[in-house]
């Protein structure tokens, strides 16, 4: 039978002992893709949120892309769970019946309390006087759409406006702590598990979280550096350096707890140490030590300080952030992918290796994951479209 | 005469409400329609390392009365093979597993200790498979059996990344989480699991601990008893004798 | 209530009507809708087990085939094989409890069934009969010699190996191999009829290993060392594994 010949094939390959039932890897790329994808969210999120709750002025421009880009990556999340599910069509049971005691069970619940009360509410409030004012001006389909979509709201008044600003800055501090739960219930997911050690530790949803933060304001940072140009604007680079600098700060943080992890690891030394350090050297090199360290983190982190200490010319520095954008992306995703395939490929008897065969097609293959990380894109422009974070003078950098 | 009109024929006896937590038991007392009452029952099996020979009877009477995938890759109970030479290297394998290599079990040189290890569904006291199910799907019987709901079960396989022995794996057909149940459907009914039934050296004792007497029952009496991964507080109630420490 | 609703600006109140449209849809669903099957999480429960209880059963129990076969469970209950459950050679046989006169159970009569248990394998435990397929009587169907029931071997084992293959076998490669178990272990007949009753000796003084290992013994390429030094308080093999090369 074809799937016992799969097997045959995967068990030449196993390293040292593992449990028979452990040769099938049980949560795949899509899984890998998840966190990433709720990370970009919730990183998106907290660089939005600097603006609104923190008052960095200079970020300013990169608040509606940001919130948009949320929502485009919010809009796929559930996708890849769905997908990855042995029985995708009884999901609905965990809204009905939901186990208290388990983590993954409040997933439904985290999700539509984000989506509804605090990201489609925020983009509401923030877009509403913009969006009547559009309808207005424009014509046919596109003018009942954006009617419908302000609810068919009227009062363009100072004061409807100023209760707009007033309710987007609540929401949005409710929204930080929503943006932490929605991402550190995975960070929180992986941590709990007392039965795999590469997992279990209280630092995971911290460390979950930092690096979520630093891929979501790469991403809008990057997002920023393409969409500008491309809707005919200059890039205002008193915005761009600020989300640089904040990028740099969050990456030493992230970069700090990743190594305190490690440190304290080894110094520990508990039993599985030994197929851990086997798993990190072998299995996880190229994904480990040279994507996500090398290339995802400390370059990126080196080009930063360049950046800094040298006072590089702004053409320059614009060609940097965009590598450092790109590095940070690659370095998060495996990060990821370090996390959720590394602590499967090692087996829970620490006497052996197995290893992950990503099909191409099928339902959790390469493809699919790839797609999953296109749609959102498309989702993205179709916003922009829709809803432009920017007015024509802000893209002509005039104040 | 035919067992299913046997059973047939008992009614139900439902003892009254104090001894019961939960209600669960008049639950139990409305579908169970024989004199079965869960709350005086609460199983756990006992296994004698010295004893196993390595036969592999179990894994394959296992495999014919619970109808798993007949691929040798899905186990609801399976046994181990340790071989610790006397540099202190351990290499353990899966026996009667295609990959067995024939010149393997005649080792003989520089081996210290060498020995079968039957593992399976712990039916842990604590089980962290029922705490992470997120639909509730995965539960524990008042006898102490940990089942799932095969019906309700989305696949998510978060209780197989939580079970600390390998004993749960996904159901390639079905898709959704299985594992050993010590064949509840047999114990409900006076008959043993086929694991304990078929071993020809009685390496896997059973019994119910609210009964006076069991096999279990001397079984941990007389023997020093250990179980699997200790540390991690899940309260297995499979009971290893004469257990190496070698075993994880 | 109309005085909040006029004090919100207009917006607010159009989003709140949403809000409390959506909550009202949701109560709706939830209370007339949701079919209680897939609310009440005890139903649930009772179900399962109701599914899980009337799961097919195979293997019938080895208590039940007494009743009419009455012969062979009294052949069996004076042998080695008295631990040994029927099905675990014939299968499983719930369908032939059934159905006695057409279903009837497998009965293993060639060679390789009897090679699950006694084929030699370095691991199982000592005083296991275990022999070698291709050199022991090869072709011949074991059931010619031993009758499966009470498979006393047609003549009583002249070699120790019968029993202890592992031991030997690591003998056969040592220091030790030309000399024979008994010099070392007195081992009364009996222990070949009944082993567990009455077990051979171990030599119990040093004095005996010095006969050829003390300094001074006239075995030529035996190493010797002087036993009034060395290793005082033990008896040699406190510490020296003989059957070993090297006798570690």
């Amino acid at each position: 039978m074809e799937a016992a010949q799969n097997f045959m094939e995967l068990s030449k390959q196993v390293v040292g002992f593992i449990y028979p039932n452990e040769i099938d890897i049980q949560w795949s790329i899509l899984i890998v893709v998840y966190p990433y994808i709720t990370g970009l969210v919730a990183g998106a999120f907290i660089l939005a949120s600097l603006v609104k709750v923190f008052n960095v002025k200079e970020l300013q421009p990169t608040y509606r892309l940001a919130m948009l880009t949320a929502l485009a990556f919010l809009l796929i999340a559930p996708l890849p769970l769905q997908l990855h599910l042995g029985r995708p069509e009884r999901s609905y049971e965990m809204f009905i019946t939901p186990n208290l005691s388990s983590a993954m069970a409040m997933f439904g619940f985290v999700y539509l309390w984000y989506l509804m009360l605090v990201l489609l509410l925020e983009i509401w409030f923030e877009y509403r006087r913009d969006m009547i004012v559009w309808s207005s001006e424009s014509t046919g389909l596109k003018k009942w759409v954006l009617k419908f979509l302000s609810l068919f709201s009227t009062d363009i008044s100072e004061k409807a406006v100023a209760f707009d600003k007033k309710t987007v800055k609540i929401i949005t501090i409710i929204g930080i702590p929503s943006a932490f739960l929605l991402h550190g219930y995975v960070g929180f997911i992986f941590g709990s598990i007392k039965a795999n050690p590469w997992w279990s530790s209280v630092m995971m949803p911290v460390a979950f979280l930092f690096s979520a933060i630093v891929s979501g304001i790469a991403m809008v940072m990057l997002l920023y550096m393409i969409m500008v140009p491309l809707r005919g604007g200059k890039i205002d680079m008193k915005c761009l350096d600020k989300v640089a600098s904040f990028l740099f700060y969050v990456v030493i943080v992230d970069f700090s707890i990743e190594v305190l992890d490690f440190i304290h690891r080894l110094y520990e030394s508990e039993e599985s140490i030994k197929i851990l350090s086997q798993l990190v050297t072998t299995k996880l090199f190229m994904s480990l030590v040279v994507l996500q360290i090398l290339m995802g983190m400390l370059l990126p982190l080196g080009l930063m300080v360049v950046i800094k200490v040298f006072r590089l010319q702004e053409e320059v520095r614009k060609l940097l952030y965009f590598v450092c954008g790109l590095l940070i992306q690659l370095g998060i995703f495996s990060t990821r992918w370090n996390v959720v395939i590394g602590g499967q490929l090692f087996s829970k008897s620490f006497r052996g290796l197995t290893t992950y065969k990503m099909e191409l097609m099928g339902i959790e293959g390469f493809l699919v994951a790839l797609a999953l990380l296109i749609i959102p894109f498309v989702i993205l422009s179709i916003l922009i479209k829709l809803l432009p974070p920017w007015k024509k003078e802000e893209l002509a950098g005039v104040e | 005469m035919d067992r299913r009109d046997f059973l047939k024929h008992f009614c139900w006896v439902i003892s009254s409400g104090g001894v019961l937590g939960g209600g669960s038991a008049d639950a139990w007392a409305r579908m169970l329609n024989k004199t079965y009452d869960t709350t005086k029952h609460y199983y756990g099996m006992g296994i004698d390392i010295d004893k196993c020979i390595g036969c592999g009877r179990c894994m394959e009477a296992c495999k014919t009365e619970n109808d798993v995938p007949a691929v040798p890759y899905y186990f609801r109970t399976w046994v181990e093979r340790y071989v610790i030479k006397t540099d202190r290297t351990v290499s353990v394998n899966t026996i009667n597993m295609e990959s067995d290599e024939p010149g393997d079990v005649l080792v003989e040189k520089d081996v210290l200790r060498s020995f079968f290890v039957p593992k399976l569904c712990n039916q842990c006291d604590h089980p962290p498979c029922v705490q992470v199910c997120p639909v509730g799907a995965t539960f524990k019987t008042d006898d102490g059996v940990i089942l799932v709901d095969s019906k309700r079960c989305i696949g998510c396989r978060y209780c197989i990344q939580a079970c600390p022995y390998g004993a749960r794996y996904l159901h390639p057909e079905t898709r959704v989480a299985d594992k050993c149940t010590f064949c509840y459907h047999r114990l409900v009914k006076g008959l043993l699991p086929v694991c304990v039934e078929v071993c020809p050296k009685q390496a896997r004792v059973f019994g119910d601990m609210k009964s006076i007497a069991s096999p279990l029952g001397r079984f941990t009496r007389m023997n020093k008893i250990h179980v699997l991964k200790p540390s991690l507080n899940t309260d297995p109630k499979v009971y290893y004798a004469n257990l190496d420490g070698e075993v994880n | 209530m109309k005085d909040f609703f006029k004090k919100l600006p207009e917006q607010a109140v159009r989003v709140v009507t949403v809000f409390i449209g959506l909550v009202l849809i949701l109560l709706v669903v939830w209370r007339f809708i949701l079919p209680p099957e897939l609310k009440d999480h005890d139903l649930q429960i009772t179900a399962t087990v109701e599914r899980e209880v009337a799961k097919e059963i195979k293997y019938a129990g080895a208590q039940i085939c007494g009743q009419c076969h009455e012969k062979e469970p009294e052949i069996k209950k004076v042998g080695y094989h008295r631990d040994l459950s029927c099905e675990s050679c014939h299968g499983a046989a719930q369908k032939h409890v059934e159905n006695p006169t057409e279903v009837k159970p497998t009965s293993p009569k060639k060679r390789d069934y009897c090679s699950y248990c006694h084929k030699y394998n370095s691991s199982r435990p000592t005083g296991f009969p275990q022999i070698n397929p291709d050199r022991h009587n090869p072709r011949k169907p074991c059931i010619t010699c031993h009758n499966p029931h009470n498979p006393k071997p047609p003549t009583t084992p002249r070699s120790c190996a019968a029993c202890h293959a592992q031991i030997e076998r690591a003998k056969a490669a040592s220091y030790h191999a030309l000399i024979a178990c008994a010099v070392c272990h007195t081992t009364p007949e009996k222990h070949k009829v009944s082993p567990r009753t009455v077990i051979p000796t171990k030599p119990d003084k040093r004095e005996f290993c010095g006969k050829c290992h003390d300094k001074g013994s006239s075995r030529k390429g035996v190493p010797t060392v002087d036993m009034a030094a060395h290793g005082e308080k033990y008896v040699c093999w406190q510490c020296h594994y003989p059957h070993t090369l090297g006798g570690i």
